[in-house]
């Protein structure tokens, strides 16, 4: 079938020639002239900047608070999504446009605000602190900082999936008699199964980069709450170029391998839904036109 | 009798619409408003005259022009390599495509401080080109070209990530029966792609129009900081805060989230133009679904 | 529409940027709370370099962290002049090549034409009489303060501290560095900067003391009000300097040397120490600082090259990778 396809649909030499270019000269050749350059340091010593003490916790820092972020955002862009598409309320219009603004928000701007509602005499934490919650100045408060940051990926991979939906799968389910729970699980969650998985994907590597915002509300101690490219910085303001090269190739080695993962998981999944959805969706149709 | 059945398993029950409701705003106030009432609360803390006092700084003016003549430099940019990506990796199969997806994700793991990083090791005066650019006396760093590509960096995947789930779960049904119909390449693609991958389209658009504006790391390490020139509003904010001026610092944090609130007209807007277009049709074609 | 057509030339400008547009510009690339000193000084300097030669000069300024500026001109940001923070960061750039070898002599005082010294600042009435550093060093207190290994502020501190330790009958390096281990373990969280401290001491009301330049004291009583805070001078602590050079290969290459040492000369002329003075910043003019002498009790000081032989060597020794902060919180 896929043969057949590239034979049919025009563009593919075109299209993927251009992707190909435009990412080598954009992405790919800046990125090798950073391993490049790290790479004048030798492996031994990249090592052992990455595996010191503080490197290690950083790692460990920056990947926990990473996913936890990823799957809150999971979790509740989904329903954010799903309501901003399937129900009206008033005000949706704003709200909608609200979940942009993570990113145009300038992130210092985020962190300064961020750690203000959650310090001890803020409008959150001063009633988080009484039941023994600190968020500002703990790793908690990197956690909600790359919450706030890569909100807006879930929702908006999302939101076009949704609306893409077409009714009338549903109806053929409800019309089958699955109940609402059955048409959700079996309908609808694998049609938004990859998009969410790719939600996911963007919100997780954009928080393993994130500065900007969680320096104003981790606190930053040595082992406890310091993120990798709060070390990145170190080694810049040490003028070390190539020690900063180094741990930014080590990451960006690591989050490569987890994002590789994740797609190809993704993809995984795409083709076996695509490879059995057009039946149900075929035989769906056909109910449909005859009720 | 069916209409009544058909709603019950297209839609929640009345319980589960009012949890989800409940569950995602709460979640949207927590995170996005309050965060944004607060940033408002801070500019106006002294009264309006002085936040419009604020804004009318030639500084912050001719930042806020810099922020946004340079997200309309990389809008063409996204725009055409994130269908031309889209196009190539959701409607065709081939070889080493997961690879392709993680590379374009790739910008978003690397942390905006090393991608700024990483163009001054390229054109920086102890970089690699930097001296054949030293004697044809060409700036590329600490000036616009500079500051554009960081941008185009940072930005880079929002249309191609946005896009690609949308047209893998539309399938490429629609534009063979174009093709087999006798249309040419770009009429199958303005009359059948583009229709169909509209509001993932926006969605990409308003997303790294967001980011563009909003991107302090990357393009503070290649801006150079010069006052009314090469200063972007995300920067003058962190130097009028760091200035202690917090209403100032606010104040054009207020416009950033305001310019991203533009983009809900956008939205707007076009939903109106689509629904009269869908109206009209329903209009001709009673009774039939316009899918 | 003329915001428009700026906009414009600013493109076009950035896109022809290089080609100096006259000679008579000079960039003044400067650390990132230095804007109010500059932003009365340029115009006052304009005025006397037309009377003088009658040359119109256009001045610009960049501002931003103090070794990230510095990089940014190692790596070709073309500014003719460097007024920092951080003498470290001016030897940053003799080493490469870009300011002249012997910096420090090219302008008079260690070419620093003014100066700032630590201090603290504690809640209204001095509730837990924190008077000097092993007040603040005590069990229970909370202090406020930036990273010490990142920000110039954070530096000043610890280095502050150190000194004070190693100055105590029988003090040495090794107590010093204990000293400053139980400083350092009083801070609930190091601040982003010098700027984020002060919001986190004034605004969301964390710890006991924070510690920070004198001259940051007027700028915490602009924002947040005189009557809310207090200032506390140790009985010893680190006189800041705020070194000034001129960037050789830029200005020979501009042209523009004559007007970038005259720039940086009237600094110490009697109009730049009294901007400076205005703006809480330790004059060396002996008149102006008794004339400002409210502004600036006399406290004792000690320079970093007094007691740890220069910039390079306090950052090499304390805050590289692997230096004694590192050995404070990893532990080898």
């Amino acid at each position: 079938m896929s043969v057949k396809s590239q034979r049919v649909l025009p563009g593919f030499g075109l299209a993927l020639g251009y992707t190909l270019v435009y990412l080598s000269l954009l992405i790919l050749l800046p990125l090798g002239g950073m391993i490049l350059k790290a790479s004048e340091l030798g492996f031994g010593q990249i090592l052992d900047i990455a595996l010191g003490e503080r490197s290690l916790a950083a790692f460990r820092v920056t990947f926990v608070s990473s996913l936890m972020a990823a799957s809150i955002n999971a979790f509740f862009g989904l329903i954010v999504a799903w309501i901003l598409v399937r129900y009206p309320f008033p005000g949706k219009r704003f709200v909608d446009a609200l979940v942009d603004l993570p990113f145009a928000l300038p992130t210092a701007v985020a962190g300064i605000t961020l750690a203000t509602l959650y310090a001890g005499n803020g409008w959150l934490g001063s009633h988080l602190e009484p039941l023994g919650i600190k968020v500002a100045y703990t790793p908690l408060g990197i956690i909600v900082a790359l919450t706030f940051i890569t909100l807006p990926f879930v929702v908006r991979t999302l939101q076009p999936v949704i609306e893409d939906i077409e009714t009338e799968v549903e109806e053929a389910a409800a019309s089958l008699g699955a109940s609402r729970w059955q048409t959700f699980v079996k309908v609808i969650f694998p049609a938004i199964g990859p998009a969410l998985l790719t939600g996911f994907a963007l919100a997780f590597a954009r928080a393993l980069g994130e500065f900007g915002s969680v320096i104003f509300i981790a606190g930053n101690l040595p082992l406890i709450s310091e993120i990798v490219p709060l070390l990145i910085i170190s080694k810049l303001e040490q003028y070390d170029v190539l020690g900063a090269t180094a741990l930014a190739v080590v990451m960006l080695a690591i989050s490569f391998a987890l994002l590789l993962l994740i797609n190809a998981l993704q993809w995984w999944a795409a083709n076996r839904h695509k490879n059995s959805e057009p039946l149900e969706v075929s035989a769906g149709k056909a109910k449909a036109g005859e009720a | 009798m069916s209409a009544n059945k058909l709603t019950r398993a297209t839609q929640e029950p009345a319980w589960v619409r009012t949890l989800l409701l409940t569950v995602g705003l709460g979640f949207l106030f927590f995170f996005l408003g309050l965060p944004l009432i607060a940033v408002f609360v801070e500019a106006l803390a002294q009264g309006l005259p002085i936040y419009l006092d604020a804004l009318k700084e030639p500084e912050t003016r001719s930042a806020i022009w810099l922020t946004i003549v340079i997200a309309l430099a990389v809008l063409p940019f996204n725009i055409v390599f994130g269908v031309a990506a889209a196009w190539a990796i959701a409607k065709f199969d081939f070889r080493g495509k997961s690879l392709l997806i993680t590379l374009i994700d790739l910008p978003f793991a690397v942390s905006p401080v090393v991608a700024g990083l990483i163009f001054i090791l390229m054109f920086g005066s102890q970089g690699y080109f930097g001296e054949w650019l030293a004697v044809h006396d060409l700036k590329i760093i600490f000036a616009l070209p500079g500051m554009i590509l960081a941008t185009l960096f940072i930005t880079f995947p929002f249309i191609a990530r946005e896009l690609i789930p949308l047209m893998q779960s539309q399938g490429k049904d629609e534009e063979e029966a174009a093709v087999s119909l006798g249309a040419s390449g770009w009429q199958m693609f303005w009359r059948v792609t583009l229709p169909n991958i509209k509001w993932g389209l926006l969605y990409g658009v308003i997303l790294s129009n967001a980011r563009a504006m909003g991107e302090f790391g990357a393009v503070s390490v290649v801006s150079g900081h010069i006052r009314g020139e090469t200063n972007t509003l995300p920067l003058h904010v962190e130097i009028l805060y760091n200035e202690y001026n917090a209403i100032g610092a606010f104040a054009a944090a207020s416009v950033l989230a305001l310019l991203a609130l533009v983009t809900l007209v956008a939205k707007t807007v076009v939903e109106w133009r689509m629904k009269a277009e869908t109206d009209m049709l329903n209009a001709e074609l009673p009774g039939e679904k316009t899918s | 529409m003329t915001h428009f057509r700026k906009s414009i030339a600013t493109l076009l400008l950035g896109l022809l940027a290089g080609a100096a547009l006259a000679d008579a510009t000079l960039l003044n690339a400067s650390y990132d709370v230095a804007r109010d000193v500059y932003k009365d000084y340029n115009p006052m300097f304009q005025k006397h370099w037309k009377s003088k030669t009658g040359e119109s000069l256009e001045l610009k300024q960049s501002h931003g962290g103090s070794s990230k500026q510095v990089r940014a001109v190692a790596d070709g940001l073309e500014a003719d002049v460097v007024t920092m923070n951080q003498a470290n960061d001016i030897e940053f750039l003799a080493d490469k090549g870009l300011v002249a070898k012997d910096w420090t002599k090219k302008f008079p005082n260690n070419a620093s034409p003014y100066t700032s010294a630590m201090v603290f600042i504690v809640r209204k009435g001095n509730p837990k009489a924190l008077k000097d550093w092993p007040d603040i060093a005590a069990p229970g207190i909370e202090v406020i303060l930036p990273h010490p290994k990142n920000t110039g502020n954070g530096r000043n501190t610890y280095l502050s501290a150190w000194a004070w330790a190693l100055k105590q009958p029988g003090g040495s390096d090794a107590k010093a560095q204990e000293f400053v281990g139980k400083l350092l373990k009083n801070a609930p969280l190091f601040a982003a900067g010098g700027r984020d401290a002060t919001t986190t001491f004034m605004q969301r009301g964390l710890g006991d003391v924070l510690v920070t330049f004198e001259s940051e004291a007027e700028m915490i009583a602009k924002e947040f009000g005189k009557g809310n805070f207090e200032v506390v001078y140790p009985s010893l602590t680190m006189q800041t300097e705020f070194p000034v050079a001129v960037v050789e290969k830029v200005v020979d290459k501009k042209g523009t040397r004559k007007q970038a040492t005259a720039y940086l000369e009237y600094l110490w002329s009697k109009e730049g120490q009294e901007n400076a003075a205005q703006n809480y910043l330790r004059p060396r003019d002996a008149e102006l600082l008794k004339k400002y002498a409210h502004f600036f009790p006399t406290v004792k000081t000690f320079t970093v090259d007094e007691v740890f032989g220069g910039a390079n060597k306090a950052f090499a020794s304390h805050f590289k990778d692997g230096g004694s902060f590192d050995q404070i919180y990893v532990g080898k």
